[in-house]
């Protein structure tokens, strides 16, 4: 049965984790229109998506592509990694995760994509490289490359 | 997705960071109905409706009310047939279905005897569709056999087919297959089950 299920069905689903890879990729002000503007553009191309496809890594690449755009308008620029604090008071756990969410904003964009794309929406590193361009082996070392900084501002051990 | 043991520290910060609220998907999930509807884009919403014969799940494209359906019918069932016959661009989206939600409200609340709603009958073809384009004939608190619907679209030894074709009703209640009855006088089958098809009879009886 190869019958196509019901866009409700893609937009319970999916619909949280791609307002949290919004949130992580661009900071929770531009996340709702990202979100929105995915979500519309997905239902439109819905009916031509082949029924094997990867539901959640096609949604992530429009995601991904709205990301892009509104980065690119904002003229927004990745802050250098030497300028963040290597050390975080790290006093509650809120107030941790506040700082985790501060520090994946911080990272430079190629990091950011492959830590959220990988870690957050859970896509192999082979779909992570068809998103963000370039090999597989470089998606995995800019998620490595990542995880590294955040683990150093963390202060955590691995 | 397999992620080396050494990283789950990373993936159980980052589950932590950005998780939505409820509150927060309901009102993103309204606005991109609205956005949808003005887009053109949502060929099929629905909703649920509480009623006197249980749940319903009430559905409309653009031409009109395209399914009423019990929860006997199951639900996922029903979309995926949606789906599959109408178009997978299905969203929950209760604004479109007010006036079919007010109007079904009303006919249990013996305020109303006729439907006045466009009706799409997309899920329906051939001689099911021609039965169904009767049955409206027939009045609130009345009932005719399968036969005599049978003899009505001028196919007087497709009785059967009569049957079917109410089992098959896309639009239960609004298309008036519960006054269809057995030539005995026994109610009959019913897509909402024996016992929904007599409470129905007995609401317009009263």
């Amino acid at each position: 049965m190869n019958a196509k299920q019901p866009f409700e069905e893609v937009l319970s689903d999916y619909g949280p984790t791609v307002l949290r890879v919004c949130r992580a990729v661009l900071g929770a002000v531009d996340a709702d229109d990202a979100w929105s503007i995915t979500f519309l553009s997905a239902l439109q191309a819905y009916p031509k998506l082949p029924a094997d496809a990867n539901i959640e890594a096609w949604l992530v690449t429009i995601a991904h592509r709205k990301a892009i755009d509104i980065l690119r308008r904002a003229g927004r620029q990745a802050i250098p990694m030497a300028e963040l604090p290597t050390r975080a008071s790290t006093e509650r756990a809120d107030r941790r995760d506040l700082d985790l969410a501060g520090s994946v904003a911080n990272l430079p964009d190629k990091q950011r994509f492959a830590v959220v794309y990988h870690y957050l929406a859970g896509l192999p590193y082979v779909e992570v490289a068809a998103i963000v361009g370039g090999t597989e082996a470089a998606a995995r070392r800019a998620a490595a490359d990542g995880v590294a900084a955040l683990r150093k501002i963390k202060g955590m051990t691995s | 997705m397999t992620v080396p043991n050494h990283d789950k520290d990373i993936v159980r910060l980052l589950a932590s960071t950005g998780a939505p609220t409820a509150a927060e998907l309901a009102e993103l999930r309204a606005r991109l109905t609205d956005r949808a509807e003005e887009a053109g884009l949502l060929d099929v919403a629905y909703r649920m409706l509480d009623t006197a014969v249980g749940t319903l799940l009430i559905a409309a494209t653009r031409a009109g009310l395209v399914r009423v359906a019990y929860e006997r019918e199951g639900l996922d069932r029903v979309l995926e047939t949606l789906a599959a016959k109408v178009s997978p661009r299905i969203l929950a989206a209760p604004r479109r279905l007010d006036t079919a939600a007010r109007q079904l409200d009303e006919y249990f609340a013996h305020q109303r005897r006729h439907f006045d709603l466009p009706v799409d009958l997309a899920l329906a073809s051939g001689f099911r569709r021609q039965v169904l384009t009767y049955l409206p004939a027939i009045d609130y608190g009345q009932t005719a056999s399968y036969a005599s619907v049978a003899a009505a679209v001028n196919n007087p030894k497709a009785v059967r087919a009569v049957g079917s074709a109410c089992a098959t009703n896309p639009l239960p209640l609004v298309i008036p297959c519960h006054r269809v009855v057995r030539s005995d006088g026994g109610t009959g089958e019913y897509v909402g089950g024996a016992d929904a098809k007599r409470r129905l009879l007995d609401l317009e009886a009263a």
